[in-house]
């Protein structure tokens, strides 16, 4: 589209004019697929959040809102565990970014891919695991107990949900630090060292502030992400949280109950202002270096004191956020695991029992996951060339509608599908239902993800100078060509970022999975998950499924990187020969 | 195009047709487990050939949504789940079907409590009752005597071993809390369990939450409903149920839903589940739920539980108008004053653990007084029985659609019941606290 876009437009007026009309078709047919996917079965639900119950508006139901204690403590709790959430996810990933691109290191590539499976939560797996091992009568406390006799609440309130957040979501800030870290320029570290800067003042003044835009996208999300969770503290067992409190209004007092939605839509607006205090922050900074670094020369060497001390800390830090799912590995393979440090005996069977029954979930999560994460980069690299690049007018009000989807809890966007969508008829297929088919499930996977894949992009384009285009432009490069054989390329690292969150996170999505699966046949691993994970003998094959979910989110991870990788690679090498 | 309908389609219905034709299916919603329903299926494909059953898992709330929004052309065809309030909120919205397909063999009642819907749009298909488990090697680790009753859960001995779920999120939980407040009165039955929520170490979003809870050793004792006890045991954790006197026993049901696409069929699928064969399937030790067929108890396993037997014995009738009528103030009443108040709630039941073993033996009335005090604010209801049974109380929380009024009413009710509860609690503690002082 944006191919098309930039043949239709006259040489190198881009710039210049205020916008191109195939700029604006583009952007006009991103607004209509949000409009149609997102903003309307969305507000088909949340219109109670302001109607008075005689066909009016009002913003009534904001004052009893605010009127409610327990509502405004849900408010300070979730700010409170977001920004602590945020500032634990930095520590995890900010040396294990920094110490992987900039310094020769041994296993950079497993530590970051490592780094990234925490993402892969299965739902109710991931909890199980981890209660069996941070857990109260988990494998630490007991160990614990057994040798110090005492134990740690590590699982235990508002604490209890930092920490697994910050677990869960610090890959959000190494994947965007990291593609961050390998776009400076290695001019201006090596400048920085030629003048005497080194170890913390060199990564405090000059790599730390040229890779903000990256730490800033990623920390933007984590916060947000935190902000609007839900799973994390229910299974903790914390209610007094916003998106909880939402959630269990809307489930349990009714679908009509305006207190839920209203806490919805102030979720909405927290999200809004963080992206909006995150753009404030870099406001009139410039980050986009014109000449990338190719890596091999950038990387310094730790010495032996130095390298032995990062790898502890690694270590460390890696046996802790890979903790559950060895914990999942685990309990795949255990007969009975209860109160007791390890498994009390080991079986296959229920591998056996999960390849018996649904290797067809597999194959569609595969199917939809792809789907929505390949339609989530095209359009969120399409939304990022808008704003970045272009003036077309509205282009920020399609970010905006963009990251509302992180906050709209999924049985709202479920239910609102079902009802925007009732009796709509799928074209070529003699009469089958959109909702029963299973894309409504790969849309509702593409509308819920995008927002990871823009922050992704706009982070990659923003460190991209646009000196490179022109320079393009100058020497006689169509628009098109630009877009195919320079930005594009120079952005791989974001997109591919962009790619993995997508898919990683679709695979394990629940709660608008559970509304609109309508058929065993459509139902990817997810609820097949939540479907065994409802008994104490499916706990077992519930695990097995989860682990064969990290195995194939691991593979697809591994996949898109050597499609997306060696074009990015290739682009690198141009660079340098160039 | 012509091409594709007068050669293609014909061939092509002519290798896949006779299959297709034959192929019928069948839409069962419901929250029942796999282990459960996966049989059912099985069986019931292996009878009728040709057929195919399409089982769609939900929790019971979204199940009830997911009938209600499924267009009208494409409804599903069986409701299959435990709580009988599901099946009356269906029934209300004219989701469900009458029709004549009972089992005569069935007894009428279980106790006092009818076992299929006297308007005769759901079928009991099997029997729950509600206990305690509890996890042998957490009890043993800990130095736990086993409960036999509700009322043992407040000792200060179990202090932060138990757990519960919620009644607002869990059915079962509902009927647990409604059982309780029925067979020990309003005043005493709220007592009691807010003290048994004191001293829970957790309030769980979902009612699997406590025997996951309880497998794992998170837990000691969970308060859930049999059958999570009983399949739990027959799976090999290390598990223990028991029925207390204090218990109900009420049907887990099955319904067909109004314009289901195959009718027929599903009313087919209902007599097979209540048939013997169909009560048998309820023995498989991954579902160990009770059939509601007297006879089926016969091929039964030594050791199963028998409620028609006279084995377990209820005290309690259940009066579902009764629990119908203030279904949703109790689940409010719990919410605000347990679930969104626990940690004040468990640290006053602690101090007041600690002020009633340092007061033990020791004669000091003014101590003595302040302790009583202490009780009587943490572990009174809310909401008077007085008040519980007054109409128009009771209209407000309806569910009806709501305008701005009633719910800036309703949002002052609760802060009033949040705020309160939570100042009581705080003042409990201070309360136990200056009694411990003064023992010392």
């Amino acid at each position: 589209m944006k191919a098309l876009a930039a043949r239709l437009a006259p040489l190198g007026a881009a710039r210049s004019a205020a916008f191109t009309w195939t700029q604006a078709a583009v952007a006009l047919l991103i607004a209509a697929f949000l409009l149609v996917f997102l903003v309307v079965p969305v507000v088909t639900v949340v219109y109670v959040a302001f109607a008075d119950g005689a066909g009016g508006v009002t913003l009534s139901h904001f004052g009893s809102f605010f009127s409610l204690s327990l509502m405004r403590e849900s408010f300070w709790n979730s700010l409170y565990v977001g920004v602590w959430s945020v500032g634990i996810a930095t520590l995890i990933a900010v040396p294990l970014a920094y110490f992987t691109v900039r310094f020769e290191f041994r296993g950079a590539a497993l530590i970051q891919t490592l780094g990234v499976l925490p993402l892969i939560m299965p739902p109710f797996v991931g909890a199980v695991a981890m209660q069996l091992i941070f857990g109260r009568s988990g494998a630490v406390n007991l160990l614990l107990n057994d040798w110090f006799g005492f134990t740690l609440p590590i699982m235990e309130g508002l604490n209890g949900v930092i920490f697994v957040e910050a677990l869960h979501y610090f890959p959000f800030i190494l994947m965007n630090l990291v593609v961050a870290l390998n776009n400076i320029d290695s001019s201006m570290e090596e400048s920085a060292q030629n003048l005497g800067a080194s170890g913390m003042r060199l990564f405090r003044r000059i790599v730390f502030p040229l890779a903000m835009p990256g730490y800033v996208a990623g920390a933007a999300l984590v916060f947000i992400k935190v902000f609007d969770d839900l799973g994390t503290p229910l299974v903790l067992n914390q209610t007094n949280m916003l998106a909880p409190q939402a959630y269990l209004r809307i489930t349990s007092i009714g679908i009509e109950d305006p207190i839920g939605y209203v806490a919805s839509v102030i979720m909405v607006i927290a999200s809004l202002a963080s992206l909006w205090i995150a753009t404030w922050v870099m406001r009139g900074k410039e980050y986009a270096t014109m000449q990338r670094g190719y890596s091999g020369l950038a990387r310094r060497r730790l010495n032996t004191g130095q390298s032995a001390l990062a790898y502890a800390w690694i270590t460390l830090v890696l046996l802790i956020v890979l903790a559950p799912h060895f914990g999942i590995l685990l309990l795949s393979f255990a007969s009975v695991w209860s109160f007791s440090v390890l498994p009390d005996a080991y079986t296959l069977a229920h591998y056996a029992s999960v390849f018996q029954d649904s290797p067809r979930m597999i194959w569609n999560t595969a199917l939809y996951c792809g789907i929505a994460a390949t339609l989530d980069v095209v359009i969120a690299t399409a939304i990022a060339y808008l704003m970045l690049r272009t003036k077309v007018p509205g282009r920020n009000v399609l970010d905006f509608t963009v990251t509302i989807a992180l906050a709209i809890p999924g049985v709202v966007l479920g239910i609102g599908y079902l009802r925007t969508f009732k009796g709509i008829e799928l074209p070529f297929t003699g009469g089958e239902l959109f909702t029963s088919s299973w894309i409504i499930i790969a849309v509702a996977y593409t509308v819920r993800r995008l927002p990871y894949a823009l922050r992704s992009c706009v982070a990659a384009l923003q460190q991209l100078h646009v000196s490179l285009e022109e320079a393009a432009e100058n020497l006689g490069a169509s628009k098109r060509r630009t877009i195919l054989r320079v930005v594009v390329p120079l952005m791989a690292g974001g997109m591919l970022a962009g790619f993995i969150t997508s898919f990683m996170t679709a695979a394990v999505e629940l709660s608008t999975t559970i509304m609109l699966v309508s058929a065993q046949n459509d139902a990817p691993m997810s609820y097949g998950i939540y479907l065994y994970m409802q008994s104490a003998a499916g706990r077992g094959p519930g695990a097995a499924l989860g682990v064969l979910a990290v195995l194939l989110v691991a593979v697809g991870t591994y996949l898109s990187y050597r499609v997306l990788g060696s074009r990015a690679q290739d682009a690198r090498e141009v660079r340098r020969l160039g | 195009m012509r091409f594709v309908s007068r050669w293609l389609m014909p061939a092509v219905i002519a290798l896949f047709g006779t299959a297709a034709q034959a192929q019928q299916q069948l839409i069962i919603v419901t929250s029942f487990p796999k282990d459960l329903t996966a049989v059912y299926q099985r069986v019931f494909e292996a009878k009728n050939p040709g057929v195919k059953v399409e089982v769609l898992n939900r929790g019971t709330s979204s199940a009830i949504a997911y009938v209600r929004e499924a267009p009208a052309a494409n409804k599903p065809d069986i409701f299959w789940a435990s709580a009988p309030d599901a099946f009356e909120v269906l029934a209300k919205e004219n989701l469900l079907q009458k029709f004549p397909g009972a089992n005569p063999k069935v007894p009428a009642k279980i106790g006092a409590y009818p076992i299929n819907d006297p308007n005769g749009f759901y079928y009991g298909q099997a029997l729950a009752g509600y206990g305690l488990m509890w996890n042998t090697r957490y009890m043993k680790a800990n130095k736990l005597p086993n409960p036999r009753e509700w009322v043992d859960l407040v000792k200060p001995v179990y202090f932060s071993h138990v757990a519960v779920s919620s009644p607002s999120r869990s059915g079962t939980t509902h009927l647990t809390v409604e059982t309780i407040l029925q067979g020990e009165g309003w005043e005493k039955g709220w007592q009691q369990v807010l003290m048994i929520a004191g001293n829970c170490a957790a309030i769980t979003e979902r009612s699997f939450g406590v025997p996951d809870g309880v497998n794992n050793g998170q837990y000691g004792i969970g308060l859930v409903i049999d059958f999570f006890g009983l399949s739990a045991r027959a799976s090999g954790f290390p598990v223990e149920f028991v029925y207390p006197s204090v218990t109900a026993i009420v049907p887990a049901n099955i319904g067909l839903i109004a314009n289901a696409k195959n009718a027929e069929l599903g009313k087919r699928f209902i007599a097979f589940t209540l048939s013997e064969e169909g009560q048998q399937l309820l023995l498989d030790p991954k579902i160990s739920r009770l059939p509601v067929l007297p006879a089926t108890y016969a091929k039964a396993p030594a050791g199963y539980p028998n409620p028609f037997g006279g084995k377990i014995k209820p005290k309690v009738n259940f009066d579902s108008e009764l629990s119908q009528s203030r279904y949703y103030v109790v689940n409010a009443m719990y919410d605000q004053t347990i679930t969104f108040r626990h940690r004040e709630l468990v640290a006053a039941t602690k101090a007041i653990h600690e002020a009633t073993a340092q007061l033990a033996g020791k004669k000091n009335a003014k101590a003595q007084q302040l302790l009583a005090e202490a009780r009587e604010l943490a572990f009174s209801p809310i909401v008077s029985e007085a008040k519980s049974k007054d109409k128009e109380f009771l209209a407000l929380f309806s569910q009806t659609k709501r305008d701005a009024l009633k719910t800036k009413q309703l949002t002052g009710l609760e802060e009033y019941w949040s705020s309160t509860s939570r100042k009581n609690y705080v003042r409990a503690a201070e309360l136990a606290n200056q009694a411990a002082a003064l023992a010392k």
